[in-house]
């Protein structure tokens, strides 16, 4: 059957339900919106250099890349390892600690951060746990901070990335191992020249996605940052919903749109390049 | 290779962050204080019996639980025959066409949120049912496409063939052979799609109104105004919700396999 | 005293003998084959002279020296996995390289011994390639001269055919044996593949159940097979059940055949004993000198030669004739058959056989 046929279906959702979607949004960008009149269909690049020409936003776009490059480096560190004690973990103990380990994913975000705001609160389990034990005298404030912000997005990505390294080291053959070490090399040099190397695909895959989900992330940064702490996606929120100014609102998060594909579509050149024959 | 000292310290240590946060919301869900207490200085169950006095969070869930359905039994019944398509084939414009199924995953959700938002609002669809499940059922389109083309793709192509020469119709084929075959990426990328849709957040608050609010919009907007025990409690209950599919999944699936998006173990 | 010594090697897996009291000597320089059926220990012992499994008992001396406690890096042996384990981040070079930085083999030293491993197995022009850019027969190579680069005392091979083709196989078995003698290096080959043991080795080591049921040279071990196992899996065999009374052998189904004589150690002299005939031995005579007659049951064709099943009053036997480019007789015909009575093995019939 032809092939286009069978996804005529899908297609014509997406034609309508994505890609025009996506189009309109893109022209909103370029109408203006008055306080009394609303959105005016005029067309120019007014909300872009409004944007672009802001400080306010350049901070707030700032501090969005920067949380999520601090949550995609934290992924990595917990993550990798995570994802290799896995891999040699028991079958019993591994498929516990997989249920511990990805099941959070399936449990809604907005729990998940519920969770982390009662132990990241002035009168949190954390806090209250410091000072009851003296280590403290007055509570550390992690709500409404960018660092309460990674940590609870650390927790909320971080699935991503143990799944992603941990695909990588099921594709290797149990056999380079024995390779390496029948050519005698010790178990730190099989680990950097042999089992790492060839996890690096899963780690680089990985975190893309945990960056990507990072950046454009809403729940988390809206719960945790509150009002004073703003990243893109809640500013977009707000201007849809709150100020009303849809076509501003619409230039924000094509930006975040642009930005995030750029840097998609960079670090997979540059990936390709250097893995290059390696994995194709 | 076997796991030293500090991989079963990292292990635990690791466990704990996961499990923290999802553990500390059930702890305080079971507090008789009005207010959230851990741990919990007097256990009960007062905040499960508020749930029933507050039907907001009851429609929320059933809302969430009839869009979950909906949306992925819309996106199972549209994403297998393009998967089948995509996942045989060699033809011009493949690769384009499932860059295309799985563009929703790289597309930032809220820009996908207003662009629903502007275009339901255009025909005033904004908040029906309707409007809210077609969305679902793009965003979750990815995560069925993954396991379906997964499964295709580890099926041997040959089996359609040897039913072909044994006589039977292509109907027949598809029904006996292929189906079957594929049968558990289609239910696994079914029950994914109906975790996603029953967690989205990010998309839904732009486009439901009151009636169609789902479980974790309104989860979201009363935590955003007020933490207390009820959205503990209701978090809760969502939270053994999932568990149970999970186990479920994991019984008939794998969850690693159900998350990588793997055909064959 | 040998280069290799397999002393008495046992391996339990919990309640299951994998190898069994497994002894065997290999000579400097020699080619040994372990040969025998899927699951009967192969890959263990193997395993166990390289340092990934731990003896259950029994010792492994290499060159005089006691491998027991040493780990598997330090043993110095090449091996050559099943899979082959290319390391796939790596090219060819890179591969061929690694063990030599373990050994801390740099600069021109090294540059020159990967060139020279890759010139004895004639891959010279793909240094530069990715495992996953080589055809089968290439990685099988790029195996090969890693696991030679470092001169080892001994090379391991698991099965380093068996994912390659039928052609190819062929031609790497020839390829092997050349770079095996060019880099005279002490070989121990583990395969189940009966025609590449006796291609490729210089002694043969039949294994089964975990056990060592004989060892001789190829053309030795095919022609005076010493347990009915060793008979059936090196090649085809006919076997024909029955006893001696006196000097006189007996088959169960009361033919008087002449046999050579019981072995002198009596095996066999008292009791069930069997007759083991290879079916090229037996020819078609005619009915005056006919040892058997009987009705041929099949005919297959197998182009160089046919292979016949007869029904004879001794049992069906296997017959195999050259392909002489003229009729042969056709199922339902009767023929003659007769064989020179020394051709006959006598062993003592085993239940697994
Ligand atoms: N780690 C283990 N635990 C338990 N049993 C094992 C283990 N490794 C091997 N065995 C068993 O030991 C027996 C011998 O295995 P081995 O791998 O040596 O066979 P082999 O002769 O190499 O077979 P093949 O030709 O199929 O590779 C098999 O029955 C196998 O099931
Ligand atoms: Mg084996």
């Amino acid at each position: 059957m032809n092939p286009f046929l069978l996804s005529a279906p899908a297609l014509a959702l997406f034609g309508v339900m994505l890609v025009v979607p996506l189009i309109m949004t893109f022209i909103l960008s370029f109408h203006s919106f008055g306080f009394y009149t609303g959105i005016e269909f005029t067309f120019g690049l007014h909300n872009y250099i409004d944007v672009l020409t802001d400080d306010y936003f350049y901070e707030i776009f700032g501090r969005t890349f920067a949380i999520a490059l601090a949550v995609t480096v934290i992924c990595v560190i917990i993550g990798t390892p995570m994802a290799f004690f896995l891999q040699r973990m028991r079958a019993w103990t591994r498929s516990i600690m997989v249920l511990i380990v990805l099941g959070p994913l399936l449990v809604s975000v907005v729990v998940r951060t519920l969770g982390w705001m009662i132990l990241l609160g002035n009168n949190g389990v954390i806090n209250s746990a410091l000072m009851d034990m003296g280590l403290l005298t007055s509570p550390f404030r992690m709500m409404y901070t960018s660092g309460g912000i990674v940590v609870a997005l650390a927790h909320v990505m971080v699935p991503f990335m143990v799944l992603a390294v941990w695909a990588a080291l099921q594709r290797q053959d149990p056999a380079t191992i024995a390779a390496a070490e029948s050519l005698g090399a010790r178990r730190s040099t099989i680990f950097r020249r042999v089992v790492l190397p060839q996890a690096m695909p899963g780690i680089l895959s990985g975190s893309l996605i945990v960056f990507s989900l990072s950046a454009s992330s809403f729940a988390t940064p809206s719960l945790i940052g509150g009002r004073r702490v703003k990243v893109v996606a809640t500013t977009v929120y707000d201007e849809f919903l709150n100020t009303l100014n849809w076509p501003l609102g619409a230039a924000i998060a094509i930006i975040l749109l642009v930005a995030v594909l750029v840097i998609m579509v960079t670090w997979n050149r540059v990936v390709e390049r250097q893995f290059a024959g390696v994995f194709q | 290779m076997k796991n030293g000292a500090f991989a079963h310290i990292f292990t635990v240590l690791f466990a704990v962050f996961m499990l923290a946060p999802i553990g500390v919301v059930v702890a305080v869900s079971f507090t008789a204080e009005g207010f959230l207490e851990f741990p919990p200085s007097t256990l009960s169950l007062r905040w499960y019996w508020a749930i029933l006095d507050n039907p907001d969070f009851i429609d929320a869930f059933i809302v969430s639980l009839k869009l979950g359905f909906v949306s992925a039994l819309l996106a199972t019944v549209l994403t297998v025959p393009a998967g089948l398509a995509i996942g045989r084939g060699r033809f011009r414009g493949r690769d384009a066409l499932q860059a295309l199924f799985l563009s929703p995953l790289t597309v930032p959700t809220v820009v996908l949120g207003i662009s629903f938002l502007r275009f339901l609002s255009l025909f005033g669809m904004n908040g029906t049912f309707i409007g809210l499940a077609v969305c679902h059922a793009v965003i979750i389109i990815p995560f069925v496409l993954r396991l379906v083309l997964a499964s295709v793709t580890g099926m041997d192509p040959s089996i359609e063939k040897a039913s072909v020469s044994l006589g039977a119709s292509p109907w027949t084929v598809f029904r006996r052979v292929t189906l079957p075959a594929i049968t558990p990426g289609v239910v696994g990328g079914f029950v994914l799609a109906f975790i996603t849709s029953f967690d989205e957040l990010t998309v839904s608050i732009f486009i439901v109104n009151p009636s169609t609010t789902t479980l974790p919009v309104r989860l979201f907007s009363h935590i955003a105004q007020t933490t207390d025990p009820l959205v503990a409690s209701v978090s809760t209950v969502a939270i053994l919700f999932t568990v149970v599919v999970m186990l479920i999944v994991d019984r008939l699936y794998g969850l690693d396999r159900l998350l990588i998006g793997e055909g064959k173990r | 005293m040998a280069y290799l010594e397999l002393d008495h090697l046992s391996k339990a897996f919990g309640p299951f003998q994998a190898v069994a009291d497994f002894s065997l000597d290999v000579a400097r320089g020699e080619f040994v084959s372990l040969l025998g059926p899927s699951g009967c220990g192969k890959t263990t012992t193997l395993q166990m002279i390289a340092g990934f499994e731990e003896p259950t008992s029994g010792t492994i001396r290499l060159n005089g020296r006691d491998l027991s406690g040493v780990a598997a890096r330090d043993r110095g042996l090449g091996i050559v996995f099943q899979t082959y384990a290319l390391f796939p981040h790596m090219t060819v070079a890179e591969n061929v390289g690694f063990g030599l930085d373990m050994r801390k083999v740099r600069g021109k030293e090294r540059k020159r011994r990967i060139a020279a491993a890759l010139e004895l197995v004639h891959l010279s022009h793909l240094a530069g390639r990715h495992p996953r850019q080589l055809s089968g027969g290439q990685r099988q190579r790029v195996a090969l001269a890693r696991a030679l680069v470092i001169e080892p005392e001994l090379l391991l091979l698991d099965e380093p055919l068996s994912n390659l083709d039928a052609k190819l196989r062929e031609e790497m078995q020839l390829e092997l044996r050349r770079i095996q003698q060019e880099a005279g290096v002490t070989t121990l080959l583990v395969t189940h593949d009966q025609n590449e043991a006796m291609a490729l080795s210089d002694r043969i080591a039949v294994m089964h159940a975990g056990t060592l049921v004989q060892e001789a040279a190829p053309f030795e071990a095919y022609e005076r097979p010493t347990t009915a196992f060793a008979s059936a899996f090196l090649g085809k065999s006919n076997a024909i059940h029955g006893r001696y009374e006196g000097p006189e052998f007996v088959t169960k189904d009361g033919v008087r055949l002449a046999a050579p004589a019981p072995a002198a150690d009596g095996a066999g002299a008292a009791g069930d004993v069997m007759l083991a005939l290879r079916p090229e031995r037996i020819l078609f005579v005619e009915e005056a000198d006919a040892v058997v007659s009987g009705k041929v049951v099949e005919r297959v064709f197998l182009g160089d030669q046919w292979l016949f099943k007869v029904a004879t009053p001794v049992g069906e036997l296997l017959v195999t004739r050259r392909n002489g480019g003229h009729a042969e007789p056709e199922p339902g015909a009767t023929v003659h058959l007769a064989w020179a009575a020394d051709h006959l093995r006598v062993l003592a019939p085993e239940a697994a056989a």
